[in-house]
């Protein structure tokens, strides 16, 4: 069992890496308006669409031109959708008679999807109806994820001395020829699996073995007999595929991928993991193409790749060893099993847990509240560094501006005036740099020591140091704009809507403008000539500097949280001590 | 460009994209869907000989009765209106509690120890599937509940397991809906 598990990882990993050359150049392609094969297709209705939306393709963007296009059209998306959630109830394609959302909720939800985080505070079943479902959800996962994209490309075109572009077009290039024909292709994939698709309401069915329950109200006992089972069923292979291709990881159902429904065998289960990596570990290859230099593309891919698998032989290891109180019961050595799926087991969930949360997908196999520490611990490490690939667009740019700061570093140590990509790395991108950095540990951990030390918020729903994993887990997932949680905690109240939304609009927004400002910055810097005293950064050597930088800057902030959270989880754990 | 042109593109591409992904995306994909595979987008129910509809071929039910074998516990009961897991951590001192429980039930149920899924909540609270294993540890209980032989069970269970997707992936699995199902209809 063990050597059958690691190599469904190993050989999962060998085709996501097959996928990145011809994904990445692809992309590359698309994006520096060269010749594809489905220009002839793609053409004409781009033509058409930017007809329109009177959408001035020639007018290239500065950084806040950008920028003031993302706030804008983004806005312009969050108003129809709010309404949407908060009047679903008289709307149409509700057969299952879903009232609207509270107003704290339906912020939150509109929010939540907007930055393509989806992190849920309500349940799919009884809280979204089919409408909703389509035009909420489906939307945003297309639109917050080209729009993610779009930063991605604008922020390696403007590094690159290039104008950054048309946010119009590279966003409607994004959908058109990235994420709506691969969305299709494995929508029906998903479909011929057994994922539904259809607006009907729920359908009950006859049980085999019909059983009586009892439930006491006020004192007094009722038994009834249980003879059906109602099947919920909704317009979801079209949304499967985008919510794993775009990272938005919004299920339609509560307990997402690890629903048969969503995930109905192995062979789905691959895909997914496949589509949720797909487009993160290619940018980063796309960027090698762009700047000129391939080498340098696969050393920042080798680097994270040398990561990710670390993290993953973490997760692994420690799901395979299985929780030691449970197994001492049975007498027997067992992976951990509670809240994961039989046709996944130990391997799969934990991989699915590692990519879902290094690409700020937020997808689940398996319930990572249940996790083993070890296990649990990677998933909040990965949600720290934000660059295990990171999110749509946004990863790539975070591995580079890692990358800028090893830059600043070691020109500090060895003396000489830090360059990257033929341009000088001076204070206004050190400024910016630490922002992108700084604004993520303090959206997380302030808001974490609030929520704990307010009587009556936390609503955290496991005892001890896992109690707390779970409020820091909760704002961590909003902050990174993934969207997984440790889902006992009790989220759908007023707290924990409202400070998520406010995490969820600085970890998408803050960061997003540095990435535009620190691009637009170094578009106008005269580049300077490399001579062989420049540091070269697409070196193996350099490549782990970046490593470490990485480890250093993004671990270490967190580590008193680690400390508190699962490494004392595991340490009890360990000891068979319960809570 | 003014800045009420610059807001007036925004709006113009976000209705524009609402249509394309909201609702044209979806509602297209479910004509094809309805024509190309009905089964699987209707939810691939099973149905009976009269033709009602018994389940979905991949979403679990409850069994309690002795003369069926019986899926993982679910914490949600099989209901598959609404999702749920347990969301226990490993520490947390009612999972153990519940596991001791369990397992003390089902050895006195099935006379032998329970294999670690029949023991464990899903993830879905829906899990379809057990282990070959978790069958296994049912034959006995199962058998003399039906005055059955056995190694006919045995067989069954073969029958019914389904190994990983290319021999890789994923892993074994019995179907307890399809195995309960040619259990009603063995021959006596």
């Amino acid at each position: 069992m063990e050597f059958s598990g690691f190599l469904q990882i190993a050989i999962t990993l060998v085709l996501m890496v097959a996928i990145v050359p011809f994904l990445g150049a692809y992309m590359a392609r698309v994006f520096q308006f060269e010749s594809t094969w489905f220009d002839k297709l793609f053409d004409p209705v781009e033509t058409l669409v930017y007809k329109l939306m009177s959408v001035d393709t020639k007018a290239d963007m500065d950084w806040w031109g950008y920028a003031r296009a993302i706030l804008i059209s983004n806005l312009a998306m969050f108003v129809p959708v709010l309404g949407v959630l908060l009047f679903q109830g008289s709307l149409p394609l509700n057969p299952n008679g879903i009232p609207g959302m509270t107003p704290d909720l339906a912020l939150h939800t509109a929010i939540s999807f907007l930055t393509n985080t989806n992190q849920q505070h309500y349940s799919g079943e009884t809280g979204a109806s089919h409408f909703t479902q389509m035009v909420c959800f489906q939307f945003l996962m297309f639109a917050s994820a080209a729009t993610g994209l779009a930063v991605g490309i604008a922020f390696i075109r403007g590094i690159l001395g290039r104008s950054l572009g048309n946010f119009y077009v590279d966003f409607t290039r994004g959908i058109s020829r990235v994420l709506m024909p691969i969305s299709i292709v494995f929508g029906v994939v998903f479909l011929s699996q057994g994922v539904p698709q259809n607006l009907s309401a729920i359908t009950p069915v006859k049980l085999t073995d019909p059983y009586t329950t009892s439930t006491t109200t006020n004192g007094k006992t009722e038994t009834s007999e249980v003879t059906t089972q109602k099947l919920f069923t909704g317009p979801f292979a079209s949304m499967e595929s985008i919510k794993e291709l775009g990272e938005n990881g919004g299920g339609s159902y509560g307990i997402n991928s690890a629903h048969p429904f969503e995930n109905p065998n192995p062979f789905t289960n691959v895909i997914e993991i496949l589509l949720l990596l797909a487009i993160p570990t290619s940018l980063i290859y796309t960027f090698g193409i762009m700047a000129g230099n391939k080498k340098q593309g696969w050393v920042l891919f080798g680097t994270i790749f040398l990561l990710f698998v670390s993290l993953i032989s973490v997760a692994a290891l420690s799901e395979l060893n299985g929780n030691p109180t449970i197994n001492s019961v049975l007498g027997s050595a067992n992976p951990n099993f509670e809240g994961q799926e039989v046709r996944f087991g130990w391997s799969e969930t934990a991989l699915f847990a590692t990519a879902t949360t290094g690409t700020m997908t937020g997808a689940v196999n398996g319930m990572h509240d249940s996790l083993t520490p070890m296990a649990g611990f990677v998933t909040l490490f990965n949600m720290f560094l934000q660059v295990i690939w990171g999110g749509q667009g946004t990863g790539v740019a975070y591995i580079i501006v890692f990358l800028m700061i090893a830059v600043f570093l070691t020109g500090l140590m060895v003396g000489r005036t830090p360059e990257l990509l033929g341009r000088k790395i001076e204070k206004r991108e050190v400024a910016l740099a630490s922002i992108i950095f700084l604004v993520h540990p303090v959206i997380i951990l302030i808001p974490a020591a609030l929520a704990l030390a307010i009587p009556g918020v936390a609503a955290n729903s496991n005892p001890s140091f896992h109690g707390l994993s779970q409020v820091v887990y909760e704002y961590a997932s909003a902050a990174a704009n993934n969207g997984s949680g440790f889902e006992g905690l009790g989220d759908n109240t007023l707290w924990w809507n409202l400070s998520c939304s406010v995490v969820l609009l600085l970890g998408r927004y803050a960061p997003m403008l540095a990435l535009l400002a620190l691009a637009g910055g170094l578009k106008a810097k005269r580049p300077v000539p490399e001579t062989p005293g420049t540091l070269r950064t697409d070196t193996v050597l350099f490549g782990s500097v970046t490593a470490g930088t990485i480890l250093i800057l993004g671990a270490l902030t967190f580590f008193p949280v680690f400390a508190l959270g699962p490494i004392a989880e595991l340490i009890a754990n360990q000891a068979a001590k319960t809570f | 460009m003014s800045t009420l042109r610059e807001i007036g593109t925004g709006i113009r591409v976000s209705v524009f994209f609402w249509i394309a992904c909201g609702l044209v995306y979806p509602l297209i994909f479910t004509g094809f869907a309805q024509i190309a595979f009905p089964n699987q987008a209707n939810g691939s129910l099973v149905r009976n000989t009269q033709g009602e509809a018994i389940g979905s071929h991949l979403i679990g039910q409850k069994f309690t009765s002795e003369r069926y074998f019986q899926g993982r516990p679910s914490s949600i009961d099989y209901k598959a209106e609404a999702s749920g897991a347990s969301q226990l951590a490993p520490t947390n001192k009612t999972l153990i509690e519940r596991v001791k429980t369990d397992t003390a039930s089902l050895t006195k149920l099935n006379g032998t120890k329970p294999t670690i899924d029949l023991v464990t909540t899903s993830g879905s609270g829906l899990d379809p599937d057990i282990t070959p294993s978790g069958a296994a540890v049912q034959v006995e209980r199962v058998a003399k509940a039906r005055g059955l032989d056995p190694e006919t069970l045995r067989k069954l269970i073969a029958e019914h397991t389904e190994g990983r997707f290319l021999g890789i992936f994923g892993e074994a699995r019995v179907n307890v809906l399809a195995l309960n199902l040619a259990l009603d209809g063995l021959k006596k």
